[in-house]
């Protein structure tokens, strides 16, 4: 009797909640809306991303490879219990978010890339999948690392986020850092800010279909004359003194 | 004294330029040249201001002008802080006016984005009193944040003027195609909705994020020249009719009244003296706005408008593109960028952009008189710059 190898490669998956769709105005005026996408979509969504895994900048080629890898994964189910949330301002993609249930009450932030620079459109973005895993999902923690300083600076330092360090983090196996139920609930209007329900034409605009960046970020244009800012270009190391200090003086 | 004309102009975009800081330099001394038809350049002047300090860059006149090919022409380099720029061009114009040299290259480079934003800004803050200021905290948004407040207090100023000029410029900034952002932002997106406190958090408050210029590489360059040869080029005629100078006070506390930028208001004097015309004669202007609120108080401070009406004038649209005084039409520093060293030399590109006709869609039509106005420190020493266009 042949074997089902598709049962056995196949993670049981649990179906995410459906996230409801919000939408917020940016900087510029426009909005942007926020929703949930299924795996319908994620050939769109891998369009649009491998481009990035050229850009070396920012550790926009590392994250993009990974949200590639992750996203086709999920398409393909290859990964366990995953959601993806999209950002489009005027249908255009602005942001690739995701992440995953790990148990009833945790969550595994994956990864937040934004296409668009400039507006927080990854800040928002970011904001957005931590409320689906606080608000739809009811965790009491997600964990999170990031990959770039700019990662570090939004979510560790301007959540300030709790070390969970003694937990490996599902990407690279690196040190844990943790949103708790209750540093959300302090960045509630400050940081994670949006609007229900989304206005219908907004949202038609948004489901009609994925439309490419029309400003995507891009390689630097001379690596070896870069080199020295391509690496810090916020500060964030000298703003992570706090963390410094407490090491220093444990 | 002769008179002294502009013969060729050239920019860098102002941007992130990862390029070393000469080629940033040279590549606009070149095109300069290549708009006047110039190359016989008898002195250079390079206005840069951090140069050893964040790109481990000293002596850079010497490596401009060889990179240039320039040698053995003359060469120095300026620094007067964010001034450096129209320093430069004050070396420039005296070089000529003297009658020392016919063709003096003025060209100018900051490449601030080499180092972190906060490295930056602590860059910048070493401009202010080391003793009464610096050592206590003080940067530039700070000194800009408390500025605003007094401001707000005694002339009815709000955050609603300061969104209204980062608005108006960050809008202008998106019809020039050299500035750093090209990003156009709404009151709606930084003022009004409901998100906006979050698109536009304080950084200094009342100052908010969108209320400060970026930080920006780029550079500029000026060919200054004697009658004679301009009229050789066959370019417009751009001269160079007013140049005013002022300082003030190192330590902003000192002033008797610090909403009052006196070295402002001399520079504009001693440059609309100089050339024989007065604020009402100005068509179009570029204003040092690093900070918005410098915008409001500088327009006053030169005469476009009485002290405490300037944020009146922005409301009423007089400052727009389609206004009475045109403010800032190539973005300002807050649209179009800051890279500190070259800021003046880049405000000087710009009139003479616009007094030749060639601005594009920002162009103010028919602009025969240009006037800058480069802040150096916080107010203390300042240089202004008038042109007419003569033909």
């Amino acid at each position: 009797m042949s074997v089902d190898l598709e049962k056995i490669l196949r993670p049981v998956d649990h179906p995410m909640p459906p996230f409801p769709a919000k939408y917020m105005t940016l900087a510029s005026g426009e909005e942007m809306v926020i929703r949930q996408v299924e795996r319908d979509e994620v050939p769109d969504l891998l369009r649009y991303v491998e481009p990035l895994t050229h850009v070396e900048r920012d550790f926009y080629d590392v994250v993009a490879a990974r949200v590639y890898s992750e996203i086709l994964a999920y398409a393909r189910h290859r990964y366990q219990d995953q959601y993806v949330l999209v950002a489009q301002i005027d249908g255009e993609i602005a942001a690739v978010v995701n992440g995953r249930q790990v148990t009833p009450k945790l969550g595994m932030s994956l990864h937040t890339v934004a296409l668009r620079r400039g507006l927080r459109v990854g800040a928002h973005a970011f904001a957005t999948k931590m409320e689906y895993h606080m608000d739809v999902l009811g965790h009491d923690e997600v964990l999170i690392v990031a990959e770039s300083p700019i990662g570090f600076r939004r979510w560790m330092i301007e959540y300030q986020l709790e070390k969970r360090f003694d937990t490996p983090h599902e990407l690279g196996g690196v040190p844990s850092w943790s949103l708790t139920r209750e540093l959300f609930d302090r960045a509630r209007d400050t940081l994670v800010v949006g609007r229900r329900p989304v206005p219908d034409k907004l949202l038609e605009k948004a489901t009609a279909g994925i439309l490419p960046p029309s400003d995507p970020p891009t390689p630097p244009a001379d690596l070896l004359a870069a080199t020295r800012s391509m690496y810090d270009s916020t500060g964030t190391a000298l703003m992570s003194q706090r963390w410094q200090q407490e090491v220093d003086n444990a | 004294m002769r008179d002294v004309y502009v013969a060729g102009i050239g920019i860098t975009s102002f941007t992130r330029l990862e390029y070393p800081l000469s080629e940033i330099a040279s590549f606009p001394a070149m095109l300069a040249m290549q708009d006047s038809g110039l190359t016989d350049i008898e002195q250079v002047y390079v206005a840069n201001m951090g140069g050893p300090r964040v790109n481990h860059q000293t002596a850079l006149a010497s490596a401009v002008v060889d990179s240039l090919s320039l040698t053995p022409a003359g060469a120095a380099a300026i620094e007067n802080g964010p001034a450096s720029g129209s320093a430069a061009i004050k070396e420039g114009f005296l070089a000529v006016a003297s009658g020392m040299h016919d063709i003096v290259l003025v060209t100018s480079a900051e490449r601030m984005r080499e180092v972190n934003n906060l490295e930056a800004t602590d860059f910048i803050a070493t401009l202010t009193h080391p003793l009464a200021e610096y050592i206590y905290g003080v940067t530039l948004p700070s000194h800009a944040a408390m500025f605003t407040r007094l401001y707000m207090e005694q002339y009815g100023v709000t955050e609603r003027h300061l969104a209204m000029v980062a608005v108006k410029n960050q809008n202008n900034a998106m019809l020039n195609e050299f500035a750093h952002l090209h990003q156009p932002i709404t009151l709606d997106g930084i003022l009004d909705s409901p998100e906006a406190m979050t698109n536009n958090p304080y950084i200094a408050e009342p100052l908010r994020f969108f209320d400060a210029c970026p930080v920006s590489d780029g550079g500029a360059a000026v060919i200054l020249v004697s009658e004679e040869i301009a009229k050789s080029t066959g370019r417009p005629l751009i001269k160079l009719a007013g140049i005013g100078q002022a300082t003030d006070t190192h330590a902003v506390h000192e002033r008797e009244n610090p909403t009052d930028l006196l070295a402002v208001r001399r520079a504009a004097e001693l440059s609309f003296g100089m050339a024989g015309l007065t604020p009402a004669d100005v068509d179009v202007a570029e204003l040092h706005d690093a900070f918005t609120i410098l915008e409001i108080a500088e327009s006053e401070e030169v005469g476009f408008f009485p002290k405490g009406e300037g944020h009146i004038a922005l409301e009423k649209g007089e400052t727009a593109l389609d206004g009475r005084i045109p403010i800032n039409p190539s973005g300002g520093l807050k649209g179009k960028g800051h890279p500190v060293g070259a800021t003046g030399v880049g405000q000087a590109h710009e009139i003479v952009h616009q007094l030749r006709g060639e601005a594009g869609e920002r162009q103010i039509a028919g602009a025969k008189v240009g006037f800058t106005c480069n802040f150096g420190g916080f107010g203390n020493n300042v240089i202004c710059l008038t042109f007419v266009r003569e033909d």
